[in-house]
């Protein structure tokens, strides 16, 4: 699913991988709780590394509404966007 | 139920663990002989499983305050300080919380988790910014959700990642508030406050530091990490509790900040809650008056927590990274943590088993914490026991035998 285009993507999807076993795909529909079986505060801590890579804060109210791989990509555009 | 539908895996554990003999999550002490013994199901036992760490909850001033205050205003107040009014005993003890730390206002709260509800939801509003260390505590995080201000967190203990972040606000409209704690209740360890003092100035944020594990503990006169480290001018608004060093329950917080005292009337954690009782405010002043003359206590309880953590690193464990009243050993799973907790306890030792979401990046501890009113000797016993039970369960090594065949 990857898109070597999108650096929004590839930071999600990167952080991800190292956060839970490898061999599992990854696509934006993927249910970061319920398939990846991260916790809460695991997901705060995976996106750490994300902040990093794109030099942005995501507030924790806006990574509470997160479900998919998909809906953090959308997040953090929309954070982009509101700049 | 349907209704508890959303806690399926954890209800799973948690009647797993109620099935066991013991339950470290359920325990209840048929009584409490001192601040360092309990009975458990008719055996004495050891604490070290307490945030007692001045001994102060069976201080004879500390009961002796407690029960006069009783016989003489009753056992409750039945309400809230601003429907209800005060008693005189709440504005003395702030009164005597302000004199303490050299702070101008004092409020005090009826439980420490209130404490941060109270001032983190009220001082940070819309459009202000709150940035929490990672490793907070469950009362930051949810004060923090409380009001409407928007919350990022910063790596544990990383001056340098708060820097970044405050530096992505910089050009934002709003109020930055730094929210540190003084010794992290998890692994004992303590923030880099002179660093985030620095930080703090560089970007002009305000800085709230919970005091609640440091109070009595670090400092030269016991007032925490602020005063260990020389920087209580940088610090705006200090957070402590009553039920850890002052041996009661309840919270407070200090501060020079100016119009602090509108909080009074827009801190919905101190308006809509019943005040403290007045045995538990006489008690409190008088463990606040003990912790102030008496520092032998603070010298005591640091040789402890030096003795303990130097025992249990020499057994093997892997332990927090530096030696404070808490002290952590890191288990591989929580498994392993209930072993060792459950041997333990049946040898007459009372831990704690800590696991997430409590604890920081999904770790299993066995958590331990000393008192001043430990003698050397029980200190000393805690850690034969945990050479015992650790061996026991195969967490640590064998003990080495000397050539006149005593164990090592």
């Amino acid at each position: 699913m990857s898109d070597s285009a999108d650096p929004i993507r590839d930071a999600v999807y990167r952080a991800l991988r190292a956060s839970v076993d490898s061999d599992v795909a990854l696509n934006d529909k993927t249910n970061i709780r319920a398939e990846l079986g991260l916790t809460s505060v695991a997901i705060m801590d995976f996106v750490f590394e994300i902040e990093d890579e794109l030099d942005l804060s995501i507030p924790l109210d806006r990574i509470a509404e997160v479900e998919t791989v998909g809906d953090l990509v959308a997040t953090i555009r929309a954070l982009e966007r509101e700049g | 139920m349907a209704l508890f539908d959303q806690y399926g895996s954890l209800m799973a554990g948690y009647r797993g663990l109620s099935s066991r003999e013991f339950n470290p999550f359920d325990i209840a002490f048929d009584a409490i002989l001192s601040p360092t013994e309990a009975i458990l199901r008719g055996r004495k036992i050891l604490l070290l499983g307490t945030n007692n760490y001045l001994g102060l909850t069976h201080d004879p001033a500390v009961t002796a305050a407690a029960i006069e205050a009783t016989r003489q205003l009753g056992s409750g107040t039945t309400g809230s300080r601003i429907a209800n009014g005060s008693y005189a005993g709440h504005r003395d003890l702030e009164r005597a919380l302000a004199a303490f730390y050299q702070r101008r206002h004092a409020m005090v709260f009826t439980t420490g988790y209130q404490a941060n509800l109270g001032i983190l939801s009220a001082i940070a509003g819309k459009g202000d910014h709150l940035i929490l260390d990672a490793d907070s505590h469950a009362s930051i995080y949810d004060g923090a959700r409380l009001g409407l201000a928007e919350v990022t967190r910063f790596r544990h203990n990383d001056p340098d990642d708060l820097a970044r972040r405050l530096g992505r606000l910089a050009d934002l409209p709003g109020d930055k508030i730094v929210v540190v704690e003084g010794i992290y209740s998890m692994l004992g360890d303590t923030a880099p406050l002179r660093e985030f003092a620095e930080v703090k100035r560089a970007y002009h944020a305000v800085l709230v530091v919970d005091e609640a594990h440091s109070l009595g503990v670090l400092g030269e006169t016991g007032r925490g990490l602020a005063e260990a480290a020389g920087v209580e001018a940088d610090v705006d608004c200090i957070v402590g509790t009553f039920s850890k060093s002052l041996g009661g329950v309840g919270g407070f917080c200090v501060s020079d900040l100016e119009g602090f005292e509108v909080l009074r009337v827009t801190s919905r954690p101190y308006m809509f809650t019943a005040s403290l009782p007045p045995t538990v405010i006489a008690a409190t002043t008088a463990a606040l008056q003990v912790l102030r003359s008496r520092p032998e206590l603070r010298q005591r309880l640091t040789e402890h927590a030096k003795r303990l953590y130097r025992g249990l690193a020499g057994l093997g464990f892997e332990l927090g990274p530096e030696p404070n009243p808490i002290v952590s050993a890191i288990m591989p799973n929580p498994e392993a943590a209930f072993a060792l907790w459950t041997r333990l306890l049946e040898a007459g030792l009372y831990t704690n088993v800590s696991l997430p979401p409590a604890t920081p990046k999904g770790l299993a501890l066995l958590r331990s914490s000393v008192s001043a009113a430990h003698s050397r000797e029980q200190v000393d016993a805690a850690i034969a026991m945990f050479a015992e039970a650790g061996r026991a369960v195969g967490l640590i090594a064998p003990a080495r035998t000397s050539s006149a065949g005593g164990a090592l």
